[in-house]
């Protein structure tokens, strides 16, 4: 008979199997805390708001005919000449605030979604690829991610960024660099655990091609960590593309990101115009909380050892 | 009475939003002098919460919601916790299945038994190093001073139990309580440790409490047997009696499944079924789905019978 | 022990060289500072002579050997922009960033480590989850905006803290430090706090999860059931076990907390070494960039190193060479 720990075996009571699909008991879990749903809407909301930017915002603050100088540096709330409102003021060109967040939330959104998805893809490869050959492949690979995540990530970022320049592919390149490392330890860590259990053996008894045991067996129990790497990295990638902005090396003005609204502001922010600083903070500020929120639901519905 | 412990009707429940487990439903039984009283049982029965209970270990969501546990003749059920910690490894003491995870593996031998008595004795270190000492020579561990002084990770699975027996005796407790200990170590550790720790107690007086599943174990060591299932004691006796005329049929299918009771050659007999899930029980005997004796009696579940003075016994239909 | 410190010691040293080449490397592929530092009009001939003045006309391999031999010699060039050598430019400027960093981390940990302890010793407990909220929020918080806004509140709405510069300093063992005098800590106050409000937020969390984990573990029932009072189990057992990690990411983090003093330093225009850094990248002055990159890539592996020989101090099941239990 199974020994389990007694404890363990007193307090729980046995579940009888239930017929429902691993991702209904998944959704079922993540809808136990409130806030994290609160999170994923807040999140869903932002995105739809951010792609429906060019049609939803009052302004295009990209376009130099629309802006008029004498509006420039407006309370919010303040009206224009020409009777629109500035609900959330305008900076120091006249551009209406409240358009250049929604723009600007557009760019951080695409840029941190883009270098994830694209580290997660080259960090998966890296990582599958260091478990299942072992050796001098993983040491190789292990080795320069080990090095490379020693150091902080705004350092190397703003090394590469001083080297190549502005631009939108040149910042998505810089936090491709910084990211990729974490997903490929992630993902090599998980794939030596699953690659020694005993289904992997099964498989390779069963002489089905290595690709294919990679693909079909070792990733999808690679997943679930994965996952909450990524989306913990969404909001570290959206922060540090903000950073990086404020600092002057991310994205050129011409596609202002909410960094470089925030940027533009600061200097007046001593004499008491904080709006055009402050709300692109609130809204970059909600954007990561929402990532955040639901990243943390996650790793807690998929971490073995809380389970009680 | 010379009873150490007695425990009678003692209740145990979790609530948890799944419905309420009844862990410990309607448990009694006795410690005397010197005596071992093995509690038998499969995982899940509830015999580590009954431990817990004794020993005031039951933390939320689950709750003493009935019963009497006496110590010494004093009430534990009720006891404000500041006061029963008092008693917790001074008069009862607990020892937990896996030695390995059971000492802190940073903290040193000296200050994981040390602390033990200081916590109950004003003494000074010298005084409680001494009853260390002493201690560890009772459970056999030689050179104690090199021992004090290393980390559990030095130690063996045996001698990590061992250790943990001399904690749990040092305040020379009235009854220890022994929750599967050696369950996790090598058979030949297992046997000398049995052997030691019944020694132990008629020497010292200690009242014992083994709990086990395996029923092997209880023959050799105990005086008395209780055998639970599903949270309540279905029997309960002097063990050569209960050994040698079982009464009620879980304990017969326990016995039979012995693989030195079978005859070689032979399938293995079990028991059929699964043992139920304790939030989900009914007002029936909770054997009935796997007895083969079982009838439409069996439901209301029969209650404490006694069909000779030292045997209780809770079934419908006994085996004859 | 030793034999572990001394392979550790020997691949320090060869990131280092590694990282040396990478970053010279890569910085003089950054852009011809000739255009920054010549006049415009300069023709030609005048070019020439600055270039060969800043050795700039070698091939890269020669000025880095040249590079190589200036830095064991102690020399890592001149800047460009002030001319004073660049190691003493960033020497005179370390000590600000290293005394914010330190302070920073010294009110992560304060703060830190018991709002953990409450949060994992009280999950469900309202006080527990506005911890965990609180820590969200902490390091979801944009450290740059963070900054502004205590600018707004506490120095130009209430006029309570000065928005910028580190105040007045007092020197110890011949090293400036501004948390002595009154007027410094009113300096450092929002800076250190600023650049402690991730990290804080990282230790909450990494506490609290350390506590949750330690609570469950077979030797928290076993010395309840010695009966020992909760304060000991709590502020002895559990406190070393999760302490090992805990101290490890410290450590490592603080190389981390150094480097990320470049943005509040920019906020906060507070003189250390980070906003030293932001104004060369911007000014193309080379050998800064270079010196400040080796300087931090040393602390940084010096860190490493003495972290990871200081773990195996605390985790007794660590320590190579004693000898080793059975299973």
């Amino acid at each position: 008979m199974k020994l389990v720990a007694a404890e363990a075996a007193d307090r729980e009571a046995v579940r009888a199997p239930r017929p429902e699909s691993p991702w209904t008991r998944f959704a079922a879990e993540f809808a136990q805390s409130r806030l994290a749903l609160f999170g994923l809407a807040l999140l869903v909301l932002i995105a739809l708001v951010a792609l429906a930017a060019p049609w939803i915002a009052p302004q295009n603050p990209y376009d130099l005919a629309q802006l008029d100088m004498m509006d420039s540096r407006l309370a919010p709330g303040a009206q224009s000449l020409a009777g629109k409102t500035y609900w959330l003021g305008t900076d120091d060109q006249g551009r209406d605030m409240l358009s250049a967040i929604l723009f600007g939330l557009r760019i951080s959104l695409v840029v941190g979604v883009t270098s994830t998805l694209a580290a997660m893809a080259i960090g998966l490869s890296l990582g599958l690829a260091a478990a299942y050959f072992g050796g001098w492949v993983d040491a190789a690979i292990m080795r320069v991610a080990d090095i490379q995540l020693s150091f902080p990530a705004i350092l190397i970022a703003l090394i590469l960024l001083a080297m190549l320049g502005q631009g939108v592919g040149k910042i998505i390149v810089a936090l491709v660099t910084v990211q990729w490392a974490y997903y490929a330890r992630t993902v090599r860590s998980s794939a030596m655990v699953e690659r020694q259990k005993e289904y992997v053996e099964a498989a390779r008894g069963l002489a089905l091609s290595r690709p294919r045991i990679v693909i079909r067996h070792l990733l999808p129990n690679c997943l679930p960590p994965l996952i909450v790497v990524a989306t913990v990295q969404v909001a570290h990638a959206i922060s540090l593309e903000a950073t990086l902005s404020f600092l002057g090396l991310g994205l050129p003005i011409t596609e202002p990101s909410l960094g470089l609204l925030i940027a533009n502001g600061f200097q007046y922010v001593l004499s008491g115009k904080y709006w055009i600083s402050f709300y692109p903070g609130i809204a970059l500020l909600v954007t990561i909380v929402s990532i955040n929120l639901v990243a943390d639901q996650l790793r807690d519905i998929l971490n073995p050892r809380l389970k009680r | 009475m010379s009873a150490l412990l007695e425990v009678e009707g003692l209740k145990t429940h979790f609530f948890t939003k799944d419905g309420t487990v009844k862990a410990v439903d309607d448990v009694s039984l006795s410690v005397e002098r010197g005596k071992v009283l093995g509690l038998v049982g499969e995982s899940g029965s509830g015999k580590s919460m009954t431990g817990y209970s004794i020993l005031g270990l039951v933390d939320p969501p689950a709750r003493i919601v009935a019963g009497s546990i006496r110590l010494e003749g004093r009430e534990l059920v009720g006891l404000e916790p500041e006061a029963w910690r008092r008693l917790r490894g001074n008069r009862v003491s607990m020892i937990f299945q896996d030695p390995m995870m059971t000492l802190n593996p940073v903290l040193r031998i000296d200050t994981q038994m040390v602390e033990a008595v200081r916590a109950h004795h004003a003494v000074s270190r010298e005084a409680a190093l001494e009853r260390c000492r002493e201690a560890l020579a009772w459970v056999g561990i030689p050179s104690p001073e090199e021992r004090l002084r290393a980390y559990p990770h030095h130690f063996s699975g045996g001698m990590r139990q061992r250790v943990a027996i001399a904690i749990a005796l040092i305040n020379r407790p009235a009854v220890v309580i022994a929750d599967e200990p050696t369950t996790a170590l090598d058979v030949t550790i297992q046997g000398q440790i049995l052997f030691e720790m019944q020694r132990l107690c008629r020497e010292s007086g200690t009242g014992l409490v083994w709990i086990t599943h395996d029923l092997s174990v209880v023959a050799g060591l105990a005086d008395d047997v209780c055998v639970m299932y599903a949270g309540r004691i279905v029997e309960s006796g002097p063990v050569d009696d209960i050994l040698d005329h079982p009464m009620h049929p879980y304990t017969r299918g326990l016995l039979d499944s012995i693989p030195s009771r079978n005859t070689p050659g032979k399938p293995l007999s079990q028991i059929p079924g699964m043992s139920p899930s304790l939030a989900r029980l009914d007002a029936g005997c909770a054997f009935r789905e796997r007895c083969e004796r079982a009838h439409a009696d069996c439901h209301p579940a029969p209650a404490v019978a006694r069909p000779s003075p030292l045997r209780t016994l809770r079934c419908a239909h006994p085996l004859p | 022990m030793l034999a572990y410190a001394f392979r550790r010691l020997g691949q320090s040293l060869f990131v280092l060289a590694l990282m040396s080449f990478l970053v010279f490397l890569g910085v003089y592929a950054i852009g011809n500072p000739i255009e920054l530092l010549v006049n415009p009009e300069a023709d030609d001939v005048e070019r020439m002579r600055a270039t060969v003045a800043l050795g700039l006309d070698k091939p890269i391999l020669t000025q880095y050997a040249t590079f190589l031999v200036h830095a064991a010699k102690g020399d890592l060039g001149r800047s460009f922009v002030y001319n004073i050598p660049a190691i003493q430019l960033i020497l005179e400027r370390l000590p600000a960033t290293l005394e914010l960093a330190f302070v920073a981390t010294v009110i992560a940990i304060l703060i830190g480590i018991p709002l953990g302890l409450v949060a994992g010793l009280k999950p469900d407990s309202w006080l527990g989850r506005g911890i965990m909220a609180g820590s969200i929020l902490g390091f979801s918080l944009p450290t740059f905006w963070v900054g502004l806004v205590l600018i707004m509140v506490f120095s130009v709405e209430l006029g309570w803290l000065p928005p910028n510069g580190r105040g007045a300093t007092v020197s110890v063992l011949g090293v400036p430090v501004s948390f002595l005098t009154l007027d410094g800590l009113k300096h450092l106050a929002m800076p250190a706090l600023n650049l402690a409000l991730l990290k804080l937020s990282l230790l909450v969390r990494l506490t609290r999860a350390g506590t949750r984990e330690a609570i469950l573990q077979d030797y928290v029932k076993f010395a309840r059931a010695k009966g020992l009072p909760m304060r000991r189990v709590i502020g002895v057992h559990v406190l070393k076990n999760i302490m090992i990690p805990i101290v490890t990411v410290i450590g490592l983090e603080l190389g981390s907390v150094i480097a990320f003093a470049i943005v509040t330093e920019s906020i906060f225009a507070w003189p250390g070494t980070g906003k030293l850094l932001i104004d060369s990248i911007n000014q193309l002055d080379r050998p800064v960039i270079v010196a400040y990159l080796l300087v931090i890539v040393t602390i940084f592996i010096v860190i490493n190193f003495v972290v990871d020989v200081l773990y195996s101090f605390l985790d007794p099941r660590v320590r190579i060479g004693t000898a080793a239990g059975a299973h």
